[in-house]
């Protein structure tokens, strides 16, 4: 008992120095890595998450294909070190089946998989180091890597964590935080203000529910326009490589903002 | 709505920001730690008025000038203390004198809490103590002053150095605060001074330039120096190293910590409380698990420096070395009074250590073979669970007439406690007070230990200074209320009343109209806080509606509350026989929550149809209004029940709850309910401003008061399977264990050998039988006794969270239910609180809060009430007993006190007495050359020499006695003590 840390101190502090409503550093690397058609890297804090896109594609296996739209399929692989633990957990593993059923069924209604009748769309979410907040981290970098990959999307989805100590809600949990708190993982589409994902592993009361989830969806709001602006910059950069130099075919890139992005501009109000 | 934004981390910290790191578990696992830190520039330096840190809507606790109290720092100063100051001088920043500005470094906070939490806890108390000016800096969280333990640096000069860092800050921090203005000169400025013990620390802090004190130099300069120079505790640097090098050692030195671990792991050593014998202060015991038996530890060189309460890790020594326990009675005041305080390791060693030699020796021939222990001696100290002790001053340790720093002994009132040597200025005006002391330290080359002087209570036999000596040594917190605490209360105050019944009206929500429902309570007389009340009516169909009703103490108490987390750290209410420390404000305990009769009340009711033979045939819970007709006593109500004229529907209703009870009762009987007895005597006061108690008198028992004891008990056993059948996990149960059939090996022996009873352990029905039978037709108290006798060998009932203990062991072995909880007083006790907080939310009344859904809240909150408890008790008794020496004092006065006494043990040189009428134990001692002492038959025999023409006489256990009852005091301690002497069937005055 003596030796936790203490959660919420009296000064207001969290274990890491935040306040209760601060969200940690995010950074968003969306450069285009080997043969994926799409992929972005987010780090939450110390919660590293790299996923790759590979699609749309030819569906390999005959028996799952769709006549009328795309089939999704999403792998998680934890590296063996990016826990506190060093434990390589096979892809038969619950809590990366659940993670991995947890992202496929958030993306299932966003990604537009009617355009594409008979294919399918492999994502492929590498956890590279765990701090908490690990389905937030993998929900927002499919977000990134779908538009990447051009993939058009109904909308962004941004996901955050929020967990309740004694009655403050804290947002962006930590491993340390999420394991004393009860807590829950949030995912909205900022546009339509529709929330895609409610996911909880723990016990929460239900009057403390209705704060978190509030918060939660704000913060994603915030989310939002970090990731937003890290899209448009990596546009520009784009457009200004094809005005200037060599025309070099980008996988993925025209349509990808075309669809999304251009989307997204329409509608600044949120 | 709150501000929602990113904490953005620069790249160029990351040295300082973020740190991975390895560490190795318990269980030899090799984890990864990943941890990360943002640093701010918005923390804030709690300066009144500060022009660079904005202090938000809250007032700073630290004066813009500082403290300008101290001869040292004519510009005011600021006080920085080091971990150490707060580890060892807990009391000086305690003591309500010692009041500089402090700054209280993140860095000191938290090496405190890993270092004590008790400590820990006491610290924030003071930090948000109206009194106190402390700001807690996060220095750690602040960018100015993070350190980051550089490679060749260990974790203690890292702090150190962070310490440091933040002091220099904040003298910078000040300077830049105070900008000059122009033209005039530069106005006088505060310092924050680094306050530490470590020399070394000292001069890094000159060299870098700032200002720097240790505790002593710092109190020295304050200006009310001399009070507090005594609450210093002692420190290393005070013994002068030439002495220190001479002294030799006394004790085997310690184990380190981790070899103590290793070792118990290992199965080498044992770990366990220890525990002093009361009557032999050279003997102590140790309970562990691997042995039936407890640990002896023979000798003070075995017993190697440990106090009561002390976690201690014991070696086994062989087992040609066990022996029986002592059967003599060894009284530390008597045996070392001799001693001197300052030089007692050279002079009466020898004497001492001879005696000592003797009693622990090898004089096995004598002692019972088959009582044999396992003995051993302590290795090592795995936590040490000292507090502080209140006192007495010896006065033969010292010159009575100096005012110069002096050593001398201070005797603790625990006669579980070494004396403890403490360095004093005001040694002469300490004698015939009560004072409270700290032990600072044991050192391996010291007799006893060293402790230092925290505060006087007050002069000995006074009321106030009994009183509150009693509060202190069971640790009972007795403070008023503060005022975060009284702001919880209804803002109606005792104007409240309940609200009109009208649809909408939140107070009526989902409440039953019990208003018109016949009901009464009945308690002890004088009773204030009335918890509960019954009612009782015959149904159509013959069945009976019985009720209890509670006061809705959860209605007003909501969880985290100042109230509420006070409340559950009292856990309960204590009563002194001449006061009542509250575990509610007496608002609420004696007047909204208490049942009182002709006013409406919020009550939580328990209902119960019941068979004529008392079968519950369906029970149900509700929030009700009820409006008590009468607050009887036990007395009263027997009365009105017992007389034929009275027919009236509350005298009815008395009865029907009467003739339920019996049933009730000898239903439990048949299922094993033990009917146990216990000491219990009533201090008669003529009022309660007397001085004098009046008499000591047993406690009547009424057929009322089983009336009412049945009743409670049915609706905590209806309430526990309630709650437990909604929260499997986390409900708040009651249970009492099982006694260990060995704990019963003494008394059954007794029984057999003195009286020729044999005792049945095997379950509570067969002990509750063959107590029964238990009967001397001769002694009409023989029964009673032994039931006491036997209440000793039983296990306390406990608090416990359902979710922790297998189902198998809910039982209650003393009330034979499979289950039970406490429900029935939640005005003074915090279980009962918890208990209606789960059952309002099992009926769907109101959610359970969060907090009750933990395992690991309630486990820890119960612990608490579990210790609170039993203090409470403790403390009961001690108030007790010191009446009673109070009433013997006085009826001393008016002639020999002579009463009637059973021998509950006998010793080699005395008998303990159980004197029935007054509920005391005494020990009779006299000289061990004069009597012979037969260990195998409980007895002792006078040869006809000593008698008086009485011839030879045997006095066994279980003997009935006279003794003659004098209260004397201790010439050195001013320690009032009940001395007994034999007067019938032998005068054992020259004995
Ligand atoms: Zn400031």
């Amino acid at each position: 008992m003596s030796s936790r840390v203490e959660i919420l101190n009296d000064g207001g502090y969290r274990s890491d120095g935040r306040k209760q409503y601060e969200l940690r550093d995010i950074t968003i690397d969306l450069t285009p890595r080997g043969s994926a058609d799409g992929s972005a890297t987010i780090t939450h804090g110390l919660t590293e998450v790299l996923v790759e896109v590979f699609g749309p594609r030819e569906a390999k296996v005959r028996s799952q294909t769709m006549h009328d739209r795309a089939l999704i399929n999403v792998e998680v692989s934890l590296l063996p070190f990016s826990a506190s633990e060093r434990r390589k957990r096979s892809r038969g593993d619950k809590r990366v089946l659940e993670l991995a059923a947890a992202i496929k069924s958030t993306f299932e209604p966003v990604v537009q998989t009617s355009i594409y009748p008979r294919s399918e769309i492999d994502i492929f979410v590498h956890v590279l180091q765990q701090d908490g907040g690990l389905l937030q981290a993998g929900i927002n970098a499919t977000t990134l890597a779908l538009i990447t990959a051009g993939i058009p999307m109904i909308d962004f989805v941004c996901a955050v964590t929020g967990g309740v100590y004694s009655t403050s809600p804290l947002l962006d949990l930590t491993t340390l935080e999420e394991n004393d708190t009860p807590n829950v993982t949030v995912a909205i589409m900022p546009r339509t203000k529709k929330v895609t994902l409610v996911s909880m592993e723990t016990r929460l009361h239900v009057d403390r529910f209705g704060d978190v989830f509030k918060l939660a969806c704000e913060a994603g709001a915030v989310l939002h326009q970090e990731m937003k602006v890290a899209v448009e910059s990596r546009t520009r950069k784009l457009v200004g490589a094809m005005e200037t130099g060599p025309s070099i075919a980008i996988p993925g890139a025209e349509r990808g903002d075309r669809d999304v992005y251009m989307e997204d501009n329409m509608n600044d109000d949120f | 709505m709150v501000e929602i934004t990113i904490r953005k981390r620069p790249r160029t910290e990351a040295v300082v920001t973020q740190r991975k790191f390895f560490k190795k578990t318990a269980r030899g696992k090799v984890i990864k730690v990943l941890r990360e830190r943002y640093l701010r520039n918005d923390v804030g330096c709690g300066i009144q008025g500060c022009s660079i840190c904005s202090s938000g809507s809250q007032s700073p606790p630290l004066p813009s000038k500082g403290g300008s109290d101290h001869t040292s720092f004519p510009n005011g100063h600021f006080v920085v203390p080091d971990t150490n100051v707060f580890l060892s001088q807990m009391d000086l920043i305690e003591s309500p004198t010692f009041n500089p500005p402090i700054i209280l470094l993140q860095t000191v906070l938290e090496e405190v809490r890993h270092r004590s939490f008790p400590l820990y806890k006491r610290l924030g108390a003071l930090v948000k103590a109206d009194d106190k000016r402390i700001w807690v800096f996060y220095n750690e969280l602040c960018s100015d002053t993070a350190v980051v333990r550089n490679e060749d640096e260990t974790p203690n000069d890292r702090n150190d150095r962070g310490i440091r860092k933040a002091t220099a800050w904040y003298n910078t921090h000040i300077s830049l605060s105070h900008p000059p203005i122009r033209d005039q000169p530069r106005q006088p400025i505060p310092v924050a001074t680094l306050l530490t013990d470590d020399a070394a620390n000292r001069k890094k802090a000159e060299q870098e330039g700032f200002s720097c004190l240790s505790v002593r130099k710092y109190v020295e300069g304050m200006k009310n120096a001399d009070s507090l120079l005594d609450t210093i505790a002692v420190g290393d640097n005070d013994i002068e190293p030439t002495k220190a090098a001479m002294k030799q050692r006394i004790y085997p030195e310690y184990l380190p910590l981790s070899a103590l671990v290793a070792g118990v792991k290992g199965g080498q050593l044992h770990q366990g409380n220890f525990l002093q014998n009361q009557y032999n202060y050279l003997e102590g015991s140790v309970n562990v698990s691997s042995y039936d038996k407890p640990i002896l530890l023979l000798g003070r060189e075995n017993m190697n420096r440990a106090v009561q309460g002390d976690i201690v890790a014991v070696e086994i020594l062989p087992e040609s070395e066990w022996k029986a326990p002592t059967d003599e009675v060894v009284d530390q005041d008597a045996t070392l009074k001799n001693d001197d305080a300052d030089e007692s390791e050279e002079e009466g060693e020898d004497v001492e250590a001879a005696a000592e030699k003797k009693l622990v020796g090898s004089d096995s021939s004598e002692r019972r073979h088959s009582e044999r222990q396992p003995t051993g001696r302590v290795v090592g100290i795995i936590k040490r669970n000292w507090r502080s002790y209140v006192c007495h001053i010896d006065k033969g340790s010292f010159n009575e007439s100096s005012h110069a720093l002096q050593t001398v002994f201070a005797t603790p009132v625990s006669r579980l406690l070494p004396r403890i040597r403490l360095r004093t200025r005001q040694a002469p005006t300490l004698i015939s007070q009560k004072f409270l002391v700290n032990i600072d330290r044991w050192d391996s080359s010291s007799r006893y230990p060293d402790g230092h002087f925290v505060r006087a209570l007050g002069k000995i036999e006074d009321k106030a200074t009994e009183q509150e000596s009693i509060l202190l040594e069971y640790g009972i917190p007795y403070r008023p209320f503060g005022q975060a605490i009284l702001d919880c209360l209804p803002p109606e105050g005792d104007k409240w009343v309940v609200p009109p019944k009208q649809p909408g009206n939140p107070a009526w929500r989902d409440r039953e109209d019990l208003r018109d429902v016949i009901i009464c309570s009945i308690d002890p007389p004088g009773c204030q806080d009335i918890d509960d009340a019954l009612h009782a009516k015959m149904l159509p169909n013959g069945n009976i509606e019985a009720g209890v009703h509670i006061a809705d103490v959860s209605h007003f108490v909501h969880p985290d509350t100042p109230m509420d987390s006070e409340a559950a750290s009292r856990g309960t209410t204590v009563y002194l026989v001449d006061k009542r420390i509250d575990m509610l404000p007496s608002l609420l305990g004696t007047n909204l929550c208490s049942l009182r009769p002709f006013v409406e009340r919020l009550a939580f009711s328990v209902i119960w149809e019941l068979s004529p033979d008392a079968e519950i045939v369906n029970v149900r819970f509700t929030k009700s209004v009820i409006a008590s007709k009468a607050a009887f006593t036990y007395e009263e109500a027997q009365i009105r029940k017992d007389d034929p004229k009275r027919t009236d529907e509350l005298t009815q209703s008395i009865r029907l709850l009467n003739s339920l009870a019996i049933k009730l009762k000898a239903g439990r009987m048949a299922a094993g309910a033990l009917n146990l007895a216990s000491p219990e005597v009533k201090i008669q006061m003529d009022s309660s401003e007397a001085s004098e108690p009046i008499d000591v008198e047993q406690k009547a028992l009424r057929e009322t008061n089983s009336l009412v004891e049945e009743f409670m008990l049915l609706a905590n056993i209806s309430v526990a399977r309630k709650i437990e059948e909604a929260f499997p996990n986390t409900a708040v149960l009651r249970r009492h264990l099982p006694p260990a059939p060995s704990r019963f090996d003494n008394l059954k022996d007794m029984l057999k050998k003195c009286k020729g009873f044999s005792l049945d352990v095997s379950s509570s029905k067969a002990l509750a039988d063959s107590l029964d039978k238990c009967i001397d037709p001769t002694e009409p108290k023989f029964n009673t006794l032994v039931r006491i006798l036997t209440t000793r060998c039983l296990q306390a009932a406990e608090y416990f969270c359902s979710g922790n203990e297998g189902r198998d062991t809910f039982g209650h072995y003393g009330l034979a239910s499979p289950i039970y909880t406490h429900f029935t007083s939640p005005i003074r006790r915090y279980a009962d609180v918890l208990a209606h907080r789960q059952l309002s939310a099992a009926i769907s009344y109101a959610p359970l809060h969060p907090s009750l859904h933990s395992k690991s809240h309630i486990t820890q909150v119960l612990q608490v009430v579990n210790q609170r408890h039993t203090s409470a008790q403790m403390a009961s008794r001690g108030s007790v007993d010191f009446y009673v020496t109070l009433a013997l004092k006085g009826r001393a006065q008016r002639g020999k006190v002579i009463e009637d006494a059973y021998v509950t043990r006998t010793y080699q040189n005395g008998l303990a007495v159980f004197v029935h009428k007054l509920g005391i134990t005494g020990i009779v001692t006299f000289d061990k050359g004069k009597t012979e002492f037969d260990a195998e038959n409980y007895c002792i025999k006078f040869p006809s020499s000593v008698t008086g023409g009485k011839g030879e006489v045997t006095i066994a256990v279980f003997s009935k006695v006279s003794v003659h009852i004098e209260v004397e005091q201790d010439k050195n301690t001013q320690r009032g003590k009940t001395k007994m002497t034999l007067v019938h069937p032998v005068d054992s005055t020259h004995l």
